[in-house]
């Protein structure tokens, strides 16, 4: 009511945001989806880098791949992977919400988990797959 | 009563701007289409990953790894696009700020989108 207003109610914040809140799992997945998301925009630059390097010639494709397999690029060729399959899987989630879908307490904690434990497991086999399979990174 | 209109034929009129889902829209419709595309290009990419250049230039090059490659890249930046602004917009309240970002945003993204396309059809066409 707006006639009820007493001094303590006008410093209370409008809009509690984050730090208000104990954390769920449903709402870190909410965050780490966006997060994802950023990282995939400016991660996108290494596949355009990728594609120019090899229409370019020899010379700019051994740059890549020399930056590429280097520690730090195979640690941010990881970190590419998991949140594109992360964010796939949290869009897939957000696919089936649009469809009404999938708002109980039980089936949003399963999908949530679901969302995490199969992110981090088609990261692992599909690292796994390619230093076993194609001989990884040259 | 001030408004004849339900609220149903307000929704359907739009407003006076007569726009406003097609950003909503367009983000489910590019990540519908992101799903196919983005296993065909991590596919794509693994498979390449241990090549020459000869070797990976040449299969780039070839039509249905192009053509899904190109499918890959305009999804995935129009996908970029609508999901930065969204945060831009979520984010930054100050209007002047707010619109250099969008604007910067839509750059960044045709920018990557031309960088990779313009490759992409070089070794298609290759020149």
């Amino acid at each position: 009511m707006a006639n009820s207003k007493t001094p303590s109610d006008l410093t209370r914040p409008l809009s509690p945001h984050l730090q208000i809140y104990r954390p769920m799992l449903t709402m870190v997945m909410s965050i780490v989806h966006r997060i994802t998301g950023g990282a995939l925009y400016v991660g996108t630059l290494l596949l355009a880098w990728w594609l120019l390097a090899i229409a370019s010639g020899p010379n700019a494709y051994a740059t890549f791949q020399m930056v590429a397999s280097s520690f730090i690029g195979r640690l941010v060729l990881l970190g590419y992977t998991w949140a594109l399959i992360h964010h796939m899987l949290g869009g897939i989630r957000h696919l089936i919400w649009d469809t009404g879908r999938g708002f109980g307490p039980a089936e949003r904690e399963w999908m949530a988990r679901a969302t995490l434990f199969g992110s981090i497991t088609l990261t692992v086999l599909l690292w796994l797959f390619v230093y076993l399979v194609t001989g990884g990174l040259r | 009563m001030r408004e004849m209109r339900t609220p149903l034929g307000r929704v359907r009129g739009l407003g006076s701007a007569k726009t406003g889902t097609e950003d909503f829209w367009h983000q489910r419709l590019t990540a519908m289409a992101n799903i196919p595309l983005v296993i065909a290009g991590v596919v794509i990419v693994i498979s390449l990953a241990g090549r020459n250049h000869a070797a990976a230039a040449q299969i780039l090059g070839s039509p249905l790894i192009a053509i899904l490659m190109l499918l890959f890249i305009i999804s995935v930046t129009f996908h970029m696009r609508i999901g930065m602004q969204v945060i831009i917009e979520d984010y930054v309240h100050e209007e002047t700020s707010k619109i250099a970002l969008i604007t910067l945003n839509t750059f960044y993204t045709v920018a990557v989108a031309l960088v990779s396309a313009f490759a992409i059809l070089k070794l298609s066409f290759g020149v």
